[in-house]
């Protein structure tokens, strides 16, 4: 066995670190836009809106059924060929599309489930004071719902973070990307890829910190 | 003032609540007695339209509709015009007692927060709970927890509270705490349309009591007539029978 370089991975931090905003901006506008599209599909599926609730069931099982790496590919590779207007996508747009629609289509079922959740009798306790049914998702059923779903929506925050590593499959140079090229450069592969996988990892944990303590605050009202 | 006129509850074809006709005086005590499945709590359900009735007209101060055609406005206006205390009290498990009795004056009322906690808190002395203001729900006991759901009903300030079985589900050691509570509200001539087991809470408390069976008004009087002198045989039949098992309950308490 070889002994590692060191010093070659730390001088890849600094390289590494260039490429992080791309890799957290994508992941944060891609939560962003799922977390939008998915609190209107699981308000659609729990309204049982006629036709938008048969969209959304098929939206989301097409999107939970299908390989993420195949749907980014079809976004970026396949789309533009059938639709014109698209061949200006680039990799990135093309990736936070695909984390969009994939991702809120997991979170979409968690959300209603979360809602559904929310205590039957505090909804007619809501309404029985004469509050509308805007006031009531707002006041009363939403905050108790967004306790019930943070902990898994956290998680595909994180399963995010990680899947927007894909994106250098369409070209684009993020924190995956830049390590893929350092490593062809220097062939020192393992210490190239245990830095990326750090990377990640750090990240990771740094959200699950911040995870705990928003749970903690969450939970404060459920106490004993 | 309130009045029910013909009052109709289907659930599937069949007429749970079968033309019901009631008027309350400001300031009476109503009790609704009768054996299960009556439509005791639908009755009080259809006054606030968390079931919504298929006949009948509905008087409650200034509101006076034909429930049938009853617009959006209309039930907010029954609604506020009512406030509900719950069997599982059904208090709001993401707020404090103090923001459940406020809520209802801030969102619906208008009320700047202030004010609002100023009357919640007034309402907590009144309760006996001060010392609980900034409590979850779930950090209170059964009897605390139906105690705040009175107080939110009573920040309303609505033309009547309707109590739909207050105490049945609570552990019997909690029980005269919230019997104290109401009995402490009908003192101060609070309009209240109660729907209870509690035959001894009727007797001291009500003007009047209700016996309901299959959907209809039966029997109706003033305690002392209806508990010591039924004219009705299923009035009769019934009072037999629960008052031979509540008086086994209550010397044994």
């Amino acid at each position: 066995m070889r002994p590692l370089d060191f010093d070659y991975m730390l001088g890849l931090v600094p390289i590494l670190l260039r490429y992080l905003p791309l890799t957290l901006q994508m992941a944060a506008v891609g939560m962003a836009l799922a977390l939008v599209l998915a609190c209107a599909l699981a308000v659609i599926r729990v309204l049982r809106i006629p036709l938008l609730n048969a969209a959304s069931l098929l939206f989301i099982s097409f999107f939970r059924g299908t390989p993420l790496l195949v749907q980014l590919f079809l976004f970026y590779y396949g789309l533009p060929q059938l639709l014109a207007f698209l061949t200006q996508i680039n990799g990135i747009t093309a990736t936070i599309m695909g984390l969009t629609m994939h991702f809120s289509a997991y979170m979409a079922e968690s959300i209603r489930a979360a809602i559904v959740g929310v205590d039957r009798s505090q909804t007619e306790a809501a309404l029985s004071i004469g509050m509308t049914n805007g006031q009531l998702m707002r006041r009363i059923v939403l905050p108790q719902a967004t306790r019930v779903a943070v902990p898994t929506l956290m998680n595909y925050f994180i399963d995010m973070i990680k899947a927007t590593s894909l994106a250098f499959t369409l070209g684009v140079t993020e924190l995956m990307g830049a390590t893929q090229k350092e490593a062809a450069g220097s062939f020192l592969y393992f210490e190239a890829f245990i830095t990326v996988a750090v990377f990640y990892w750090v990240i990771v944990e740094l959200l699950a910190w911040f995870q705990r303590r928003l749970e903690r605050r969450l939970n404060e009202a459920y106490r004993r | 003032m309130i009045k029910v006129e013909g009052l109709v509850k289907r659930f599937s074809g069949v007429a749970v609540l079968d033309g019901i006709d009631l008027a309350i005086k400001q300031g009476e005590i109503i009790v609704v007695i009768g054996p299960s499945g009556t439509g005791k709590s639908t009755l009080l359900r259809c006054l606030n339209f968390l079931e919504h009735p298929d006949a009948g007209r509905l008087v409650i101060g200034e509101l006076d509709v034909d429930v049938t055609r009853a617009s959006r406005a209309d039930i907010l206006e029954a609604r506020r015009r009512t406030a509900f205390v719950f069997q599982n009290y059904a208090l709001f498990a993401n707020k404090t007692s103090l923001e459940n009795i406020a809520e209802g004056l801030i969102v619906v009322n208008r009320w700047p927060r202030q004010k609002a906690h100023a009357r919640a808190r007034e309402i907590l002395e009144r309760i006996g709970l001060a010392d609980k203001a900034d409590a979850y729900p779930a950090a209170l006991s059964g009897g605390q927890q139906q105690r705040v759901g009175i107080g939110r009903a009573m920040a309303a300030q609505a033309e009547v509270i309707l109590f739909d079985e207050p105490t049945s589900s609570l552990d019997p050691e909690w029980v005269e705490e919230v019997l104290g509570l109401m009995k402490q509200l009908a003192q101060e001539r609070q309009t209240m349309l109660v729907v209870t087991h509690e035959m001894s809470f009727a007797r001291d408390v009500a003007d009047r009591v209700i016996f309901m069976e299959g959907g209809r008004i039966v029997e109706q009087g003033p305690p002392d007539q209806l508990f010591s002198a039924p004219r009705d045989p299923r009035t009769r039949d019934f009072l037999r029978k629960v008052l031979a098992t509540q008086v086994a309950v209550d010397s044994s308490r």
